[in-house]
C-alpha cells in the first residue's frame, strides 16, 4: 500500500474576483521511503497541494470540493483538526521555503526546537499546559529535550550545535536556518516530509549541501519526501520519481530518467526544451508560447490546450484523465487516450 | 495641434492622468467604508453649519450680546433646545455660532502649521546635510513636550485670548508636519524617477517641489484631516482652562468652562457644547481614518 | 548597544538644552516689562528696580539666558507670585501627586488595553470586536475635560458612587510620607482606610486620563495580534504539531506585545500633557493644576518650570522605551 495516495483532489479558493479553481483533479501516490518531486511553474498549485495534505489550507477562502488524501490508508480530509494536529510533526512534517520568515525572530532556536521535541515526546497528544509544565518544572524532560535537539542539529550538519542553541534566527545564514527548519520538522520522526521549495531561497552551492543533507536523512531514516520545486534540475538530482503539474492538474508522472528520455506530455516536452543544460549547443532555447491561464475562468477541457502545439478538437471540450503509458509512467493527455 | 492652443487644464490632465485616475478610484473606495462615510457626513454637516448656521439660528440677537436675565439658566425646553445660560442667552444659538469660530480656529492653526512645516520638511529631507540636521533638531526640541503644555506656556507668556491661542497652537503644530514630510521625502528621494528627473537636468527646486511634494499629497492629506479634529480639541482645551477664547465669545471650550460653575443642577450648560466638540472631532477622525485606509494603508500603525 | 545608548543620551541632553532655550525665549516675548510682571501688580517702583537687578533683567539676553540656565541646573526655577514660594518647592509638593496619577493610569491603560486588544482580535468581526472598535474611536475623539465633567456629573454628583475630587476624603489625613504616593504609602504602613480612600479617588481621574491611551493600545494590540497570527512562523509552528493555545499564548503574544509595550511607554508623555485638564476638573493637587492656575494668573515662572519638568520626564520615558525595545526584541540589540 502506498504511504500517500492522492485521488482526484479538487480545491477551490473564494477570491474577490470570483472562485479560483486552484486544483482540478490532482492524483499521485508516494511509497514509504520514496522521494517524489512535484514540479511546475509558480502558481500551478504545488504548495496548495502540500497544504491540503497537511491540513493547513486557509480554510475560509479555501475549500476542498472533491477528492481523497489517503495517508497510511486513512483519508486525511475526513479528520478533525485535533486529529490532524496529532499527525503534524509526528507522522507528517513540512519544511518551507523562506527560513527567515518561518522562524520566530524573538525566540532562540533552542527554545523553538525543544518546544517541538517536548510536544512529541512519548505517546499521546501534548496539550499546551502539559508542555509549559514540562518546560518549567520537569527539568529532566527539558534536559533530555536539549540533548535531542543537539542530536538533531548534528544530523542536519549544523556546526557547533550546543553553542548554537542559545542563538537567535537572525544570527544564522540562510543555509543554516534551513537546516534548523529541517531539524524542527524531523523532531517527531515523521514518516512523510513535505518540502516546499526548500532550496529556492538559497545560493546554488548551499542548495547542493541542503539536498545532500536531505538525501542522507532519507537514506538513514527511510522517510518519504515530497520535494516541491519549480526547478527541474534540483528535482532531477534529488528524486527518483517526478510528477509534473500545470495549472492545477498533474499532467505527467514518471521516473526521472524515463521523463527525460521520453517526455510524453507536450507541456513536459516544452519544459525540457527550455532548460539550458538539456539543449545542445547552438540550438536556440525555446520557451512555451502563451501564459498560464486564469484560475477563475480557466480554459474548457484540457487547461493546456491554448498553448499546446498538438492541440486537437477534443482537447477544447473534455479534460483528459491520467492514463498509464508504461508501468510507472502516467500521462494525462488526449494524445494518449484510455483504451 | 500646437502647444500654444492646448489649454493649461488639458495639459495638466494629460500629465497627471494616471494620478487623477488613482484619486478617483481612492475616493470611491472611501465611500465603501461605512465609518468613513459617517465621518464625511459629519464633516459636511459641520462645514454647512459653520457657513450658513449663523443665519438660521432662532435667537440671532443672543450671539451679539443681548441678555434676557429673566430667562437665565432655564432647562432645555421647546423654545430653547439646549437651555439658556447665566444671562438668558439661548445655548443652541451660541453653539451654532461657535461652529464657525471653531472652523476658523482649526483652519488657521492647521493651515499655518502646513505652510511652515511642509516646506521645512521638504528642505530637510531633500537637502540633508547640516541644514537638514539643524531643522530636525529644532523640530525635536518643539516635540520634546506634549503640545498642550507648550501651548499653555506660550499663551501664559503672550496673554490670554483667542489670537494668542491660535499663535500658540500653530507654533506647537508645525513640527509634526516637518517630521512627516522629511521622513517621506527621504524615502521618495531614492526612487528612480527622481534620478531620471535629475538626469534630464531639472533644478533642485523643481525636483523638490514639483516631483517629490506631489507624492506626499496622500499622507499630508490624511494627517491634515486628523489634525483638524486635534486642533479643535486643543483650542477647546485652552478655552476650557481659561486662557483661550474668553467668555462671552461662544467658543465651545470657554462655554464649558463657564458652564462648569453651574454643575450639577444646571447640567445642560456644560453638556451640549461638549457634545458638539465630541461629535465634530469624531467626524474628522473617522474621515481621516477612512482616507488613510485608502490613500496610505501601509502607514496604519 | 552602549554606543547606541550613549548617542541617544547625548541627543536627549541636547534636546532638553534646546527646550530651555525655547522656554527662555517664550518667557521673554511677553508684552510688557518682565520686571514689573515678575514683581506683581502692586509692587512699588523701588521693588521693581530691585527685581530688575536681582534677576539680571538689565543685562543682555544671552547673559540672562546663562543666568537662567545656571539656575535651572541648580534646581532654581524662580519664585511664584501666586503662592509666594520658590517654584522648586511648589513642584516638590505637587509632582508626586501627578506621578501617582499618571503611573496608576498607565497601569490601567496597559492592563485594559492589552486585554481589550486580545479580545478584539480573538473575536474578530463579532459584535464584541465592533463594540471595542467604537470605544477606541470614541476614546480618541472625546474631549478629555468634557468626559471628566460628564463622569463627575453622573457618577459622583448624581449617583454618589465615587468621590468627585481630591486625592483623599476631606476629613482624612494623608498617610506617613515614604514615597509621596498616597496609595503606596498607605499600603506600606498598613493604613487600610487610606488605601480605600486613595483608590476610590484615583478611579475617575485615571479612567478619564487613560481614554486616549486606552484607545490607542487596544487598536495596536488588536492589529498586532492579527498581523502576527498570520505570519509564517506561526504556520510553521502549526505544521510542527504544536498545540494552538501554546502558539497563541507564547509565540504570537510575545511578538505582538513588543510594539504595544513601547506604545504604552510613549503614551506616558501624552498622559502628562493630559493632566492639566484632568487635574483641573477633579481638583487633583498636581503640577498640571499648578500650571493651569499659574497661567490664568499670568504667573509664568511656574508654567515654564512645569514645562521643563514635563519635558525631562518625556525624554526619560522615550529613553526607557528605547532600552526596553532592546530587551524585548533581540534583533535590535545588534543593530
Amino acid at each position: 500500500m502506498a504511504l500517500l495516495d492522492i485521488a482526484d483532489l479538487h480545491v477551490h479558493f473564494h477570491t474577490f474576483e470570483g472562485t479560483a479553481k486552484v486544483l482540478e483533479g490532482v492524483s499521485f501516490s508516494l511509497d514509504a521511503g520514496e522521494t517524489l518531486g512535484l514540479v511546475g511553474e509558480s502558481g500551478c498549485g504545488k504548495s496548495v497541494t502540500a497544504q491540503a495534505i497537511i491540513g493547513l489550507l486557509p480554510r475560509p477562502p479555501a475549500r476542498v470540493v472533491q477528492g481523497r488524501v489517503l495517508f497510511e490508508g486513512e483519508d486525511l480530509l475526513q479528520k478533525t483538526e485535533g486529529e490532524m494536529r496529532r499527525l503534524r510533526g509526528s507522522r507528517i512534517s513540512m519544511v518551507f521555503q523562506d527560513p527567515m520568515a518561518y522562524l520566530n525572530p524573538v525566540f532562540t532556536i533552542g527554545e523553538q526546537l525543544t518546544d517541538v521535541i517536548l510536544a512529541h515526546q512519548g505517546e499521546g497528544a501534548r496539550g499546551a499546559i502539559d508542555l509549559v509544565w514540562r518546560r518549567v518544572w520537569a527539568k529532566a524532560d527539558l534536559a533530555e529535550a536539549r540533548r535531542t535537539a543537539v542530536t538533531l542539529l548534528r544530523q542536519v550538519k549544523l556546526p557547533e550545535p550546543e553553542e548554537r542553541l542559545g542563538s537567535y534566527p537572525h544570527e544564522f545564514s540562510g543555509g543554516m536556518r534551513q537546516r534548523v527548519l529541517l531539524a524542527m520538522a524531523l523532531a517527531g520522526a515523521p514518516r512523510l516530509l513535505l518540502a516546499d521549495e526548500p532550496t529556492t531561497a538559497l545560493d546554488v552551492t548551499i542548495q547542493a549541501q541542503i539536498l545532500r543533507v536531505l538525501a542522507g536523512l532519507v537514506e538513514a531514516q527511510g522517510i518519504a519526501v515530497l520535494l516541491i520545486s519549480h526547478d527541474l534540475g534540483v528535482v532531477s538530482r534529488a528524486c527518483r520519481r517526478v510528477a509534473v503539474m500545470y495549472a492545477g492538474t498533474v499532467v505527467e508522472t514518471a521516473d526521472v530518467r524515463a521523463l527525460f528520455r521520453t517526455p510524453l506530455h507536450p507541456y513536459t516536452q516544452g519544459l525540457l526544451r527550455s532548460i539550458p543544460k538539456n539543449v545542445r549547443r547552438l540550438e536556440t532555447l525555446q520557451g512555451i508560447p502563451g501564459s498560464i491561464p486564469s484560475l477563475v475562468s480557466p480554459p474548457a477541457g484540457c487547461r493546456f490546450h491554448p498553448r499546446c502545439p498538438r492541440v486537437m478538437e477534443v482537447c477544447r471540450q473534455t479534460a483528459p484523465v491520467p492514463v498509464p503509458f508504461e508501468p510507472g509512467h502516467t500521462v494525462s493527455c488526449h494524445l494518449f487516450p484510455a483504451t | 495641434m500646437t502647444t500654444a492652443s492646448v489649454s493649461w487644464w488639458q495639459r495638466f490632465r494629460e500629465e497627471r492622468e494616471s494620478q487623477l485616475h488613482e484619486l478617483q478610484r481612492s475616493l470611491s473606495a472611501v465611500f465603501r467604508n461605512p465609518l468613513s462615510v459617517i465621518g464625511l457626513a459629519i464633516v459636511c454637516l459641520f462645514l454647512l453649519v459653520a457657513l450658513i448656521g449663523p443665519w438660521l439660528v432662532p435667537y440671532p440677537e443672543d450671539a451679539t450680546g443681548a441678555t434676557h436675565l429673566a430667562k437665565k439658566l432655564t432647562a432645555p425646553n421647546a423654545q430653547h433646545w439646549f437651555g439658556t445660560d447665566e444671562v438668558g442667552r439661548d445655548i443652541y444659538t451660541l453653539v451654532i455660532v461657535g461652529t464657525r469660530l471653531t472652523l476658523r480656529i482649526s483652519l488657521i492653526v492647521v493651515g499655518v502649521a502646513m505652510v511652515i512645516g511642509i516646506p521645512l520638511g521638504v528642505l530637510a529631507g531633500y537637502l540633508g546635510g547640516w541644514v537638514g540636521e539643524l531643522i530636525m533638531r529644532v523640530t525635536d526640541v518643539f516635540l520634546a513636550v506634549p503640545g498642550l503644555i507648550l501651548a499653555i506656556a506660550i499663551v501664559a507668556s503672550l496673554g490670554p485670548g483667542i489670537t494668542n491661542a491660535m499663535i500658540a497652537l500653530s507654533l506647537v503644530w508645525w513640527p509634526g508636519y516637518v517630521r512627516l514630510v522629511q521622513g517621506k521625502t527621504l524615502s521618495v528621494k531614492t526612487e528612480s524617477f527622481i534620478e531620471a528627473a535629475r538626469g534630464v537636468g531639472s533644478s533642485r527646486w523643481r525636483i523638490a517641489f514639483g516631483e517629490i511634494l506631489p507624492n506626499l499629497a496622500s499622507p499630508i492629506l490624511v494627517k491634515a484631516s486628523m489634525d483638524m479634529g486635534l486642533a479643535i480639541l486643543g483650542a477647546a482645551s485652552l478655552g476650557f482652562i481659561g486662557i483661550g477664547a474668553q467668555p462671552p465669545t461662544p467658543e465651545w471650550g470657554a462655554m464649558i468652562s463657564t458652564g462648569r460653575n453651574y454643575l450639577p443642577e444646571r447640567w445642560w450648560y456644560a453638556t451640549f457644547p461638549g457634545a458638539a466638540i465630541f461629535f465634530t472631532v469624531l467626524g474628522w477622525n473617522l474621515l481621516g481614518d477612512g482616507l488613510r485606509d485608502v490613500l496610505d494603508p501601509r502607514s496604519r500603525l | 548597544m552602549w554606543v547606541f545608548l550613549g548617542k541617544r543620551l547625548l541627543l536627549v541632553l541636547l534636546t532638553l538644552l534646546g527646550l530651555t532655550v525655547v522656554v527662555f525665549v517664550v518667557s521673554h516675548v511677553t508684552p510688557g516689562d518682565p520686571a514689573r510682571l515678575a514683581a506683581g501688580p502692586d509692587a512699588s517702583q523701588e521693588q521693581i528696580a530691585l527685581i530688575r537687578t536681582e534677576f539680571g533683567l538689565d543685562r543682555s539676553l544671552p547673559v540672562q539666558y546663562a543666568i537662567y540656565l545656571k539656575g535651572v541646573l541648580q534646581g532654581n526655577f524662580g519664585r511664584s507670585i501666586r503662592t509666594r514660594r520658590d517654584v522648586s518647592d511648589d513642584i516638590k509638593v505637587f509632582l508626586p501627586a501627578t506621578l501617582e496619577l499618571v503611573f496608576f493610569t498607565m497601569g490601567l491603560a496597559a492592563v485594559l488595553g492589552i486585554l481589550f486588544g486580545i479580545l478584539a482580535a480573538a473575536y474578530r468581526d463579532t459584535w464584541l470586536d465592533h463594540l471595542l472598535r467604537l470605544v477606541s474611536i470614541g476614546g480618541v475623539a472625546v474631549p478629555m475635560f468634557w468626559l471628566a465633567l460628564m463622569l463627575q456629573l453622573l457618577i459622583a454628583l448624581k449617583f454618589n458612587l465615587l468621590p468627585s475630587g481630591g486625592r483623599l476624603a476631606i476629613a482624612m489625613s494623608p498617610p506617613t510620607t515614604i514615597t509621596g504616593f498616597f496609595l503606596v504609602d498607605a499600603l506600606l504602613t498598613g493604613n487600610w482606610a487610606a488605601v480605600g480612600s486613595a483608590l476610590t479617588h484615583l478611579v475617575l481621574p485615571a479612567l478619564v486620563l487613560s481614554s486616549p491611551s486606552l484607545a490607542a493600545v487596544t487598536r495596536m494590540m488588536r492589529a498586532d495580534m492579527l498581523d502576527t497570527i498570520s505570519r509564517e512562523y506561526v504556520v510553521n509552528a502549526r505544521a510542527n504539531g504544536l498545540p494552538e493555545r501554546l502558539i497563541v499564548a507564547k509565540y504570537v503574544l510575545k511578538n505582538a506585545l513588543i510594539p504595544t509595550v513601547t506604545l504604552i511607554g510613549l503614551r506616558y508623555g501624552w498622559m502628562l500633557g493630559g493632566t492639566v485638564l484632568v487635574e483641573t476638573v477633579f481638583d487633583w493637587p498636581g503640577i498640571g493644576l499648578y500650571a493651569v492656575q499659574s497661567s490664568v494668573a499670568a504667573d509664568f515662572m511656574p508654567v515654564m518650570a512645569v514645562t521643563l519638568v514635563i519635558g525631562l520626564n518625556f525624554a526619560l520615558a522615550n529613553l526607557v522605551v528605547d532600552l526596553l525595545y532592546g530587551v524585548l526584541d533581540p534583533r535590535v540589540r545588534y543593530a
